[in-house]
């Protein structure tokens, strides 16, 4: 565990470094409004990165986050244009999401697809069941009522509503995952499959449980997004899925399974964040963006793996004290 | 006549294991040698020794009078030695033919395969063992039985010497077991050394020339099997000074606990029926592959038998998942730590708590004092040594990773607890370990069920004993009965001495 928490704390201090090179020459970049805006901006991939990484914990992967986001804030865009007040509309994505994902568990669960190709292929229906709704339709901001949109902007405590819910569902799943006994089996079900039937968990649930939870954050995100840009189409959020479980390989969850933190998660995301914040203000392409978030995957995975191989068969008996 | 391949003074150690203790070996060519030991006897050791697998400490081997090293297992299949094994180690995507030449396939001039030798020549060798098969199925289409053609096929394409057959008839049908006598017999005329590894005495006096004896790591005896009769290889494999002690303990049996009847699953067992009483260590022998472990798989819920009943307290119970076992008061503690024990990323107080949780939770909620709390409880009546509950399962040594798996089982005070192989592949220290424990529960009222394969640890420990062959119980042994030779007779199918 000290470990893991080593690692975490590395990346916390990449963060402040890379935050603190783009202050040299731009001192705004660190003002806590900036600051705040950088954090606000990239809530969506932390509230989305929070429940992959769940997933990821359990030994899957849920390649259909974005598809699911989009579907449900399209569906909260139409239902705000169908007057639905905002009150129904939220817990209503929020249960379409879970319904979505539930359909990911289900499929992983009772028929043992391997879930890279169950979330492949509910993407695709995903994202072709909007265009079916809207046949390729977009609404606008003008098609949206104004509470509608202001939700993720009122500013509470100098912080919009978006950071708070993201905040809200990091202090949330923190919880579960470390003090309940769904939480655990995450963990059990990922690290030691067998053992965990033996110890009376059932593998499958558990796993299903897991995609419900990152349906229901998709479909969260779905209505933050949607409300944020004001605007819903098919090919919104096309290709997050990929940051998101970029955001969850640097911030040290185990792509085997078993191993990872919110923190971790949350601060793969943010480090994410700040480079597509900071990178524009120092006046580098996007190109490099790219390279450098590539860079930083590959890195993190090849920092996990020199970890993981440190520890093998301890033979010695003054090692095992350790 | 002089040996094809011959071993002398060969010794290998693991940590805290002395697996071979200067042991010899003799193979001659158009001979059949059966190599003969109860579950640790060294035979798997030896095995990997001749195939390059591991280096031993000490010894020589030689072939054809001069000395050979085989530091890799390409080392030793360019000598001329090829195994085929107990599950056969070949890939099931790929064809027969690209199984056969795989690593040494024939080239064209340009230097790729050539995929015409390939298959003319598998058709070729499989001709030559008299099999008809198509070179170009996929191997995960073929039974058991095909597989092991193919892996003759291969041996022979390397034009082996020596070929070593580590209990291939373990999971063939009839037919198939008679085919591979006919194949045997090829080999043999064909002048290849064969090493026959197996537990089954019918099958060694069908088709061996020759015998080995190792026990406990040590060479016991050689010879012709014209010399020998069954009750002197038994003699030979079991006949050890008892040189572990087991705890002693008053005999405190009480009333039944558990009442197994009618038992039976499609494919792995039949008519299993026996009665477990508090206070009472009930052993079940027999060889691997006898089916103890899928009785007792079933009974903890993990597959599920297709007849019979069970019966906790003279009630009837039906267990239909793991949990429920664990609610029924049933635990199991799996004979492969690694793979169903223990989950070595999560540390030590998490792993006894797991199958707990529902206990030391509350509203779904974990209390980590109630977890520590259980967790110091049982890891310090196990006398397990950890420099904090904090610390990774996977950081401890194998003697305390069992620890903190049975740790796990008994926190969730059961009424009976299932020990698969409990000292498999543990030092001597833990072992005695685990054998005083199990002592104590019983002491406590516990019933205790103990699958075991090492004779010595079944006559020591267990009050009674179930003896499993081929699926079934074929003896239930008690009091004075209970000695190695019973056993061993009643585990290989052979009649009861007089």
């Amino acid at each position: 565990m000290s470990l893991l928490r080593s690692r975490e704390a590395l990346l916390a201090l990449a963060i402040l470094v890379l935050i603190g090179v783009v202050a040299a020459r731009f001192p705004a970049f660190v003002r806590p409004a900036n600051l705040a805006n950088v954090f606000n901006d990239t809530s969506p991939l932390i509230i989305l990165a929070i429940g992959q990484m769940i997933v990821i914990l359990t030994k899957c992967i849920d390649l259909s986050v974005a598809a699911n986001l989009a579907l449900c804030g399209m569906v909260a865009a139409l239902m705000n244009g169908a007057g639905v007040p905002l009150a129904l509309i939220l817990p209503g994505v929020i249960l379409l999401g879970a319904v979505l994902g539930a359909v990911n568990g289900v499929l992983v669960w009772k028929l043992g697809i391997p879930s890279i190709v169950v979330t492949l292929g509910t993407m695709t229906i995903f994202r072709g069941s909007i265009f079916l709704m809207t046949g390729g339709q977009w609404v606008n901001a003008h098609q949206m009522s104004d509470a509608f949109k202001a939700l993720p902007r009122t500013v509470l405590l100098g912080l919009p509503v978006m950071s708070w819910m993201a905040i809200a569902l990091i202090v949330l799943f923190t919880v579960v995952l470390t003090r309940t006994a769904l939480g655990r089996s995450f963990y059990a079900v990922g690290d030691n499959p067998h053992a965990a039937v033996y110890a009376g968990i059932n593998v499958g649930r558990t796993q299903f449980a897991a995609f419900v939870i990152s349906g229901a954050l998709a479909g969260l995100a779905g209505y933050l997004w949607v409300a944020r840009y004001a605007v819903a189409y098919v090919d919104i959020a096309g290709g997050f899925e990929l940051d998101v479980v970029a955001a969850c390989v640097i911030g040290g969850i185990a792509i085997a399974g078993g191993a990872g933190t919110v923190t971790g998660a949350v601060l793969g995301a943010l480090f994410l964040g700040v480079i597509k914040n900071a990178l524009p203000v120092v006046g580098i392409s996007p190109f490099w963006q790219m390279a450098i978030s590539g860079a930083a995957i590959v890195l993190a995975v090849t920092f996990n793996a020199t970890q993981s191989r440190a520890s093998g068969r301890i033979i010695l008996k003054s090692a095992e004290a350790r | 006549m002089n040996p094809v391949l011959s071993l002398r003074g060969i010794s290998k150690s693991f940590p805290g294991v002395k697996a071979l203790s200067e042991v010899q070996l003799d193979l001659y060519a158009g001979q059949v040698t059966a190599l003969i030991g109860e579950n640790g006897a060294g035979k798997s050791t030896i095995v990997k020794v001749l195939t390059g697998v591991y280096q031993p400490d000490a010894g020589h081997i030689t072939m054809g009078g001069a000395e050979v090293q085989f530091p890799t297992a390409q080392a030793a299949s360019a000598a001329g030695v090829t195994a085929i094994h107990q599950e056969t180690v070949l890939f099931d995507e790929m064809t027969v033919a690209e199984n056969i030449w795989l690593g040494h396939a024939p080239r064209t001039r340009f230097g790729l395969i050539d995929r015409r030798a390939m298959r003319e020549g598998a058709v070729r060798l499989l001709e030559g063992i008299g099999a008809s098969l198509n070179p170009d199925l996929r191997l995960r289409d073929l039974g058991i039985a095909s597989k092991h053609l193919v892996a003759i096929a291969r041996a022979l394409s390397i034009d082996a010497r020596v070929v070593i057959m580590d209990e291939p008839t373990a999971a063939l049908s009839h037919k198939e077991i008679h085919e591979l006598y006919e194949l045997v017999e090829k080999l043999k005329a064909q002048g290849k050394a064969i090493l026959f590894i197996s537990h089954k005495f019918d099958e060694i006096f069908r088709i061996a020339d020759r015998y080995t004896v190792f026990r406990d790591g040590q060479f016991v005896g050689e010879g012709a099997m014209e010399d020998v009769t069954e009750g002197d290889l038994v003699q030979m494999m079991v006949g050890r000074s008892v040189d572990q002690i087991f705890p002693q303990r008053a005999r405190n049996i009480g009333p039944p606990v558990l009442t197994v009847s009618g038992y039976s699953h499609p494919t792995e067992f039949a008519d299993i029926g026996f009665t477990l009483h508090r206070g009472e260590i009930l052993g079940f022998y027999g060889l691997v592959g006898a089916g103890r472990s899928e009785v007792m798989q079933a009974l903890f819920g993990i597959t599920k038998p297709s007849k019979g009943a069970t019966r906790i307290d003279d009630q009837v119970r039906v267990i239909r998942s793991t949990s429920e076992a664990i609610a029924a008061g049933i635990v199991y503690v799996p004979e492969d730590r690694g793979k169903q024990g223990a989950v070595k990323g999560l540390p030590i107080f998490q792993n006894v708590t797991l199958p707990s949780l529902p206990r030391t939770s509350r509203a779904g909620f974990l209390r980590l004092a109630e977890e520590f709390r259980l967790a110091r409880e049982y890891t310090q009546r196990l006398d397990l040594r950890a420099a904090s509950l904090d610390q990774d399962v996977g950081l401890l040594s194998g003697g305390n990773q069992q620890k903190v798996v049975i740790a796990k089982w008994l926190a969730t005070k059961p009424r009976v607890i299932i020990l698969d192989e409990p000292t498999k592949g543990i030092d001597i220290g833990s072992k005695a370990a685990v054998h005083e424990f199990m002592a104590e529960l019983a002491a406590e009222g516990l019933a205790v069920m103990m699958v075991s394969s090492e004779i010595p640890e079944v006559l020591g420990m267990s009050d009674r004993v179930i003896v499993m062959r081929e699926g079934r119980i074929v003896d239930e042994v008690t009091g004075e009965r209970m000695t190695p030779e019973v056993l061993v007779r009643a585990a290989a199918g052979l009649a009861v001495a007089a």
